[in-house]
């Protein structure tokens, strides 16, 4: 929006290193928690930091299609609540192990329904999706508090929470393998293959760079939109499933969740406004985002610190992308 | 945001687009008269009961004066909520129940506003971060810094200090004259100042306004500034009215999608460049009808908030389904 478009004379040759810097990031965060905390370097250690990272890794990554489709999705939080809460625990889940096998396909069936409310309000009554959706955060809140009455009854059967708490141990090589970590890794490859290496992802970025040129070329623009935000909403479900495994349940569980997302695809490098992002880029985003957490809580920074290294973090991620972008004349 | 639609503007659709605030205003009043009648509440249909409702809305008022600007500009503001609940602690913390304090609390609370509007005009501008993100990151980080500091109702207002929310001429409160007389004197600098047509010519295209010789940074640092003195007033006549101020209490009101919604329902256009003060004003009044509409109907106040959600998406749909341009 702000981008200048006059070409600049001094074109900088340098060329861009071939690794996205968020990796190198993770790596220096991952070396700096296992300095201060050995601890972190045996299987427990890091398999717990990844089963941590796991429901916001799978939800950034889902977050990162609207955000590469040139919108946000801010109600993902809430849709993690609503369905957690709702559905998961105070009225359905009374306790009974077999429920899960239907409850989660339920929930995800709330998700998509979410996602394509939303994906039709920004397609076809043009509402901009951070108004639509933040519109949609405190509709399904409002919901979540009136149908669980304040507080959520009831608790998650274990078959639930399976997917979030569950550790396979005695596996060679590193001891313990946490359910959390193999959804990490199947979904996030669902999510990579989905958006580089099939031509929907290639549309995707193209609604994303300039839509009325990807609607010249014969993209649907309107269902391609509509389908990022139904990816979304039902990764923000799948993500919801594996956080609700892995704590206890209230109504403020997806709170903050749309603002983490959004800061992992920017630490991704993702473009905000569409047309650029990665998905493993974005998990390592999450990763970092994680990893920063830890650093603050091993040097012992109260939870509020976090809202402000998450703001410094958003804004200073997008003012760097900004100015390389600026300086390499695109 | 501010590309050219590639089709022409139909001029009666135009007009319409004009009076659509009043149009629904209107319409609001009407719902709200009828269902008064219809249940026989006569008793809400005085003069009293209508300063009272126009009275509720006085945050979101003097909040949303504020949004118009950065709205204009083609900017927006997501940290006016956080902004809010910092001016109301800042206000009640340093007034500490002492009415000496007054001024100087009110002096630190106004120079808060302005430095984190300046730090939001300055990091969209200069450092080119959209508005979006460089507001919500002021957002997180107002808040943290709060809430690492306070975790409750902290300090409190001196009587003296809480006539700006009680006091009243007659029956009308001092804060409602205070709120109309700032949006007079928000529509007086849109109208008839330099600055004010700068800032419609900065927020229609800015290009172009920047190639007719405007400064366009200043203009828009200058918006964003205006923004969080607002939000920082209204924070102040929320610590009043509290009697206190607590670091949850911006977040709570949703001061943020409210002031947004209210600016676009008073048909100010979201890509910026189009509207005005009064629209605004009209949009403040709809919201507090229609939250007079729920009280008198007796909705639950869990069933409000899913109903504000989705009203607010139908006010933005109502005016942004018939643009041409492409939204993300």
């Amino acid at each position: 929006m702000t981008e200048q478009t006059a070409a600049r004379p001094e074109v900088s040759r340098r060329r861009l290193p071939g690794v996205n810097p968020v990796y190198v990031l993770v790596v220096a965060l991952l070396l700096a928690i296992f300095i201060m905390n050995p601890a972190f370097g045996e299987p427990t250690g890091y398999m717990n930091f990844l089963k941590r990272v796991a429901a916001l890794a799978i939800l950034s990554g889902g977050a990162l299609y609207v955000i590469v489709s040139g919108g946000f999705d801010l109600s993902v939080g809430s849709t993690m609540t609503l369905t957690l809460t709702v559905i998961g625990s105070s009225m359905l889940a009374s306790n009974d192990p077999n429920s899960t096998y239907w409850i989660i396909p339920l929930m995800l069936g709330i998700g998509l329904v979410v996602g394509l409310i939303n994906g039709l309000v920004v397609s076809y009554l043009k509402v901009p999706s951070l108004i639509a959706t933040l519109g949609m955060m405190i509709t399904l809140n409002g919901v979540a508090f009136m149908w669980s009455g304040g507080a959520p009854r009831g608790y998650l059967p274990d078959t639930f929470r399976f997917f979030g708490r569950f550790n396979i141990s005695d596996v060679p090589l590193i001891g313990i393998l946490p359910v959390a970590v193999i959804c990490l890794v199947v979904f996030g490859t669902i999510l990579w293959w989905g958006m580089h290496r099939t031509n929907y992802g290639r549309m995707l970025h193209a609604i994303g760079d300039n839509p009325q040129a990807a609607r010249l070329a014969g993209v649907p623009v309107q269902r391609v939109r509509i389908s990022a935000f139904v990816v979304s909403a039902l990764t923000a479900v799948l993500a919801g499933v594996i956080l609700g495994g892995r704590g206890g349940v209230s109504v403020d569980i997806g709170s903050g969740y749309e603002l983490q997302a959004i800061t992992a695809a920017v630490i991704g490098g993702a473009q905000l406004l569409g047309g650029r992002g990665s998905v493993p880029a974005t998990i390592a985003g999450a990763l970092a985002l994680e990893a920063i957490f830890t650093l603050l809580n091993l040097i012992g920074l109260a939870q509020p610190v976090r809202l402000v290294v998450q703001g410094l973090i958003l804004i200073g991620a997008v003012a760097l992308a900004t100015y390389q972008r600026k300086r390499a004349g695109r | 945001m501010t590309d050219t639609p590639l089709t022409a503007s139909k001029p009666p659709r135009f007009r319409f687009d004009r009076h659509a605030s009043t149009i629904l205003l209107l319409a609001a009043i009407a719902i709200y008269i009828v269902l008064v009648v219809a249940l026989g509440q006569t008793r809400f249909l005085t003069l009293d009961n209508l300063v009272a409702i126009l009275g509720r809305s006085i945050t979101l008022g003097i909040t949303a004066i504020g949004q118009t600007f950065a709205i204009l500009v083609a900017s927006i503001d997501l940290s006016v909520a956080s902004v809010i609940s910092a001016a109301a602690v800042v206000t009640s913390v340093v007034m500490n129940g002492e009415p000496s304090m007054m001024l100087p609390a009110i002096l630190a609370v106004l120079s808060l506003g302005a430095v984190v509007g300046l730090i939001n005009g300055l990091v969209i501008t200069k450092l080119e971060v959209n508005p979006l993100i460089a507001t919500l990151g002021m957002s997180l980080i107002i808040q943290g810094v709060l809430s690492y500091y306070y975790n409750n109702f902290a300090g409190a207002v001196p009587a003296e200090f809480q006539v700006f929310a009680y006091g009243s001429v007659g029956i009308v409160p001092y804060s409602l004259i205070f709120m109309f007389a700032l949006a007079g004197l928000a529509w007086f600098v849109l109208r008839f100042t330099r600055f004010g047509s700068d800032i419609y010519s900065v927020g229609g295209n800015q290009d172009a306004a920047r190639l007719a010789g405007i400064k366009t940074a200043r203009v828009v640092i200058g918006a964003h500034v205006i923004c969080s003195l607002c939000a920082a007033i209204a924070g102040i006549y929320l610590a009043s009215r509290l009697r206190s101020g607590a670091p949850w209490i911006g977040a709570e009101g949703v001061y943020d999608l409210e002031s947004i919604a209210v600016v676009v329902i008073g048909g100010t256009v979201l890509a910026g460049g189009r509207g005005g003060i009064w629209g605004t004003m009209a949009g403040v009044i709809i919201f507090s009808l229609i939250d007079s509409i729920f009280n008198v109907a007796g909705v639950d106040a869990f069933v409000k908030q899913v109903l504000r959600g989705i009203i607010i998406i139908a006010a933005v749909a109502f005016y942004a389904a018939r643009s041409q341009r492409p939204v993300a």
